[in-house]
């Protein structure tokens, strides 16, 4: 067993974790973060990403105790409070981006660092930036359109 | 689909490091991007006793421009920086051009060089870029440091020339002659999939446009990445015409890559993109090599 600290969402945590446990099962059952969702475990869906240190990452391709130290971000911590919605949400909700949501949280989380970096992307762009999240309701138009509506609302 | 239980060791140093996997040998792994170590642990594909961690040692992540114009990297380099480091790009446009082929940008910002390479999948892109450009790698145990040339590096599927207590720790890149034009082309279902097929290029010509040298190295063309010396033979001392490309292109398809097919796609079918990609990819690569000399 190992103990770690780490950061999810600004607020700090530290748990004692077996070796094998994944950061997706960390979150999931150890922190009680269940907005990240886990989908395949072996890093093809894309479901269960989250940012480490600011970057999108496969939480299941990762252990938890390779957190230690650093600092996480999940679904959870893209809303200001409970009774309001990040504008990269506000646009999934209006463009219709999601239909049964399971993937949803692991685009969003792709999506949030790559609207910082290309706060105006191509259609090409985004889709370039979504090849590595699966989704099997939208057809990922209303998605890309999301996105577009995204970096409208967030210039 | 977990893990099964192991022990974690995450040294502090390269020392450390070596002197955990010279006590342990191969029940110990080095674990670096754990792109395709922990989905093969999660699938119980691969089971270890110890897991060496090696995303603590921030001394193996450098990119060094050495005086003698090569460029050395160091092992746990992230993918997503052989990406966008403009430094690599500006030395050897050939890993810029190819690493957005590389699975995808969240699998890139864990993933590593030398996880990469010493995985050896002979469908992955990084092993075959190592071959095309001519570069070494350096490894270290606690015996000490060897050098191995890409080509000798790998072994067959998953299999390299790393000894149970060695690391690889470094790459160099030797600096491309001018008049260098370097191509990489890839096949693929889906974006970001393994490719079905792919094929890298890497020629030089003289003054008068004729082939000094040339290197063609495929991927998922055989046991670990394939370099066509016979269709290389094929272009050396000749103006890279359509039908020398053909010819070079056709020798390598025919008689040089040995692919296993898939469940997507037949060694025939390999064949025959390893003969349509061959041409694109020397085509490119010879309009770039000419260009510059102009």
């Amino acid at each position: 067993m190992h103990d770690i600290s780490l950061t999810v969402n600004g607020q700090s945590y530290e748990r004692r974790v077996e070796s094998r446990l994944l950061l997706s099962d960390f979150l999931r059952h150890e922190l009680g973060l269940s907005g990240t969702h886990v989908g395949c475990e072996h890093g093809v869906c894309g479901a269960c990403t989250i940012l480490f240190d600011g970057q999108p990452i496969r939480s299941c391709l990762t252990f938890a105790v390779q957190a230690n130290g650093h600092s996480l971000a999940t679904v959870e911590g893209l809303a200001k409070s409970q009774s309001e919605l990040h504008p990269l949400q506000e646009a999934f909700w209006e463009a219709h981006g999601l239909q049964c949501g399971f993937c949803t949280a692991g685009i969003l989380m792709t999506l949030v660092p790559f609207l910082q970096e290309n706060p105006d992307p191509s259609e090409n762009e985004i889709r370039e930036a979504i090849s590595g999240n699966l989704c099997r309701c939208t057809g990922y138009q209303h998605i890309v359109d999301a996105v577009k509506l995204a970096a409208e609302k967030m210039k | 689909m977990k893990p099964a239980p192991f022990d974690y060791a995450a040294p502090a140093s390269l020392e450390a490091a070596l002197a955990l996997k010279a006590k342990h040998g191969d029940d110990a792994k080095f674990l670096a991007g754990g792109q395709s170590l922990i989905p093969a642990m999660n699938f119980r594909l691969v089971q270890a006793h110890l897991l060496v961690d090696l995303n603590g040692l921030a001394d193996l992540d450098y990119v060094r421009r050495a005086d003698d114009g090569r460029l050395r990297l160091g092992a746990m380099v992230r993918q997503r920086r052989l990406e966008r480091d403009s430094a690599i790009a500006g030395h050897s446009p050939l890993i810029h051009e190819t690493m957005p082929f590389v699975a995808h940008p969240q699998i890139r910002n864990r993933g590593t060089l030398g996880g990469c390479l010493a995985h050896a999948d002979p469908a992955a892109e990084l092993p075959v870029i190592a071959v095309a450009l001519g570069a070494r790698f350096k490894t270290q145990s606690t015996r000490g440091e060897r050098w191995i040339a890409a080509e000798d590096f790998f072994r067959g599927m998953f299999n390299t020339d790393l000894t149970p207590e060695e690391m690889l720790v470094e790459v160099e890149l030797p600096r491309l002659p001018p008049r260098t034009g370097t191509a990489f082309v890839e096949f693929a279902r889906r974006r970001g999939d393994y490719a079905l097929l792919g094929v890298a290029a890497v020629v030089t010509l003289d003054e008068k446009g004729v082939c000094q040298q040339a290197r063609l190295v495929y991927l998922n063309a055989g046991d670990g990445p394939v370099n066509a010396k016979e269709a290389a033979g094929i272009l050396r001392g000749e103006k890279p015409s359509a039908a020398v490309i053909e010819a070079a292109s056709a020798k390598a398809a025919q008689a040089e890559i040995a692919p296993l097919g898939n469940v997507h796609a037949s060694p025939e079918y390999q064949r025959h993109l390893a003969r349509v990609l061959g041409r694109r990819v020397l085509r490119q690569a010879f309009d770039r090599a000419g260009s510059q000399g102009k």
